[in-house]
């Protein structure tokens, strides 16, 4: 059953080798002449004020959250979508309420203003 | 102990034989786009290195590795130079379940569609964590951008992926291009052609393709999240978006245009095209979507950052989850030509 995914995880360390394999030979063949201003964090120019740990947009949080809710949702419509041809009509309605309730919540962070962003 | 280490073996020597056409065809990819929207703009494109310009690539490759690395003294140095591996390695990896042709899967799981989908959403770990690493306030804003972006469209291409999931009934890949036999009329992009769209455009969309990419929108916040990555790190970044425009034209061919099926299956041309293995016409069906890709890029102005978020949770999710429903109907009634 989980034999098919040997290869999977053979390809992962080949990938894996491969992307390292490249930075050291970067790291090999290329200069290395380090110096205060090319070090510094790039800002148009001047030497950075701060450090860049800052705060940021509230709305990046809410997207994050409405995609777990979503992505969730994808979730359970996999399944649901494979079996569709076994649990017929009933599936078919119980998949709708439930996807009638998300929907509202949709419409609800719609209205809200939660997608919009100016 | 000796069978598992010729299987260990020949799965490494499978996987190369995967991983180091992706890698040409990337190489490649960046002279055909060059050459391409040259000659959308009535000129050339490169044709000094090289025959035709055909060396191109190569000398860009070299000029990289020869680049200095820097490594900015603000920056967290471990994952700094963790995210670009875990980019690119998450932009090939997928490719384990693409079959190329009937049985010529590496790894042919029963939960590939699934495994396609896990695998799209770790490489926006990558753009957060180069992002965040940097410790420059363009690069952390870039990444927050690009990955609010990403995980947006990402929705729209599992929704996508759910319609085809219900005409077809299996989540692998093979099984899925097997359900489309037929003529090109019984691939899945003509029933599920809001479907198609939403899945190819949010694909453009996933991988900062213009009109799409906003986040390293040069003009306006210069490099997004990487902006402090030079030399073959940045090359890292960028051939992970190449192979990732590769991996997303060879699932749009498998989920929506028959995968390695030939045209003319049903047609009275079946016979005399008979003779073309079914890669060329999966490969062929990747290159138009390429194609697709570039002419995007030649032909349309950027989104501005608010258009591209409307777009992707006002129209895309709404349209997406409308034609599942339309799908649900389509099947309780067992109308439509696909059932």
């Amino acid at each position: 059953m989980l034999e098919g995914y040997i290869p999977i995880l053979i390809f992962f360390g080949v990938a894996a080798l491969f992307s390292l394999g490249l930075l050291v030979v970067g790291q090999v063949l290329a200069p290395n002449r380090p110096d205060a201003a090319k070090l510094d964090a790039y800002e148009c120019g001047f030497a950075p004020f701060e450090d860049a740990r800052m705060k940021f947009d509230i709305r990046y949080y809410l997207v994050a959250i409405l995609f777990i809710i979503f992505d969730l949702e994808i979730a359970f419509l996999f399944p649901w979508a494979v079996a569709l041809e076994d649990i017929g009509g009933f599936g078919l309605a119980a998949m709708a309420i439930f996807l009638g309730v998300l929907v509202i919540g949709f419409i609800y962070e719609w209205k809200k203003g939660a997608l919009e962003w100016e | 102990m000796s069978p598992s280490w010729q299987y260990f073996v020949v799965h490494v020597l499978l996987t190369l034989v995967i991983v180091m056409p992706i890698v040409v065809a990337v190489a490649y990819l960046t002279l055909a786009e060059r050459k391409v929207i040259g000659y959308m703009h009535v000129r050339i494109g490169p044709n000094r290195v090289g025959p035709r310009g055909l060396f191109q690539p190569f000398a860009d490759v070299f000029k990289l590795m020869f680049k200095e690395v820097i490594t900015p003294t603000v920056a967290n140095k471990f994952i700094f130079y963790l995210a670009p591996v875990l980019i690119l390695v998450a932009a090939l990896v997928a490719w384990a379940v693409i079959p190329f042709d009937d049985g010529w899967v590496l790894a042919d799981i029963n939960a590939g569609l699934l495994y396609v989908l896990a695998i799209g959403a770790a490489g926006v770990y990558g753009v957060i964590l180069a992002g965040w690493a940097s410790n420059s306030k363009y690069a952390l804003l870039g990444g927050m951008r690009s990955a609010a972006h990403k995980v947006a469209y990402e929705l729209a291409m599992g929704f996508a992926l759910v319609g085809v999931l219900m005409v077809s009934g299996s989540l692998n890949l093979s099984e899925i291009v097997r359900g489309q036999e037929g003529s090109i009329l019984h691939w899945y992009w003509l029933p599920l052609l809001p479907m198609f769209v939403v899945y190819f455009v949010s694909g453009v969309a996933e991988t900062n393709r213009a009109p799409f990419d906003i986040s390293e929108g040069e003009s306006e916040i210069v490099a997004g999240f990487h902006v402090e990555y030079s030399g073959i790190a940045f090359a890292l970044f960028m051939l992970a978006e190449y192979a990732s425009m590769i991996l997303i034209s060879a699932l749009t061919a498998v989920l929506f245009l028959g995968g390695w099926l030939s045209p003319f299956q049903g047609t009275f041309l079946e016979p005399v095209f008979a003779f073309v293995p079914g890669i060329v016409w999966f490969l062929l069906k990747i290159s138009f979507l390429l194609f697709v890709f570039i002419w995007f890029r030649a032909t349309f102005p950027r989104f501005r950052y608010d258009q591209i978020m409307r777009l992707g949770w006002k129209v895309f999710i709404p349209v997406t989850i409308l034609w599942i429903a339309v799908e649900g109907a389509f099947f309780y009634f067992e109308v439509g030509p696909w059932f």
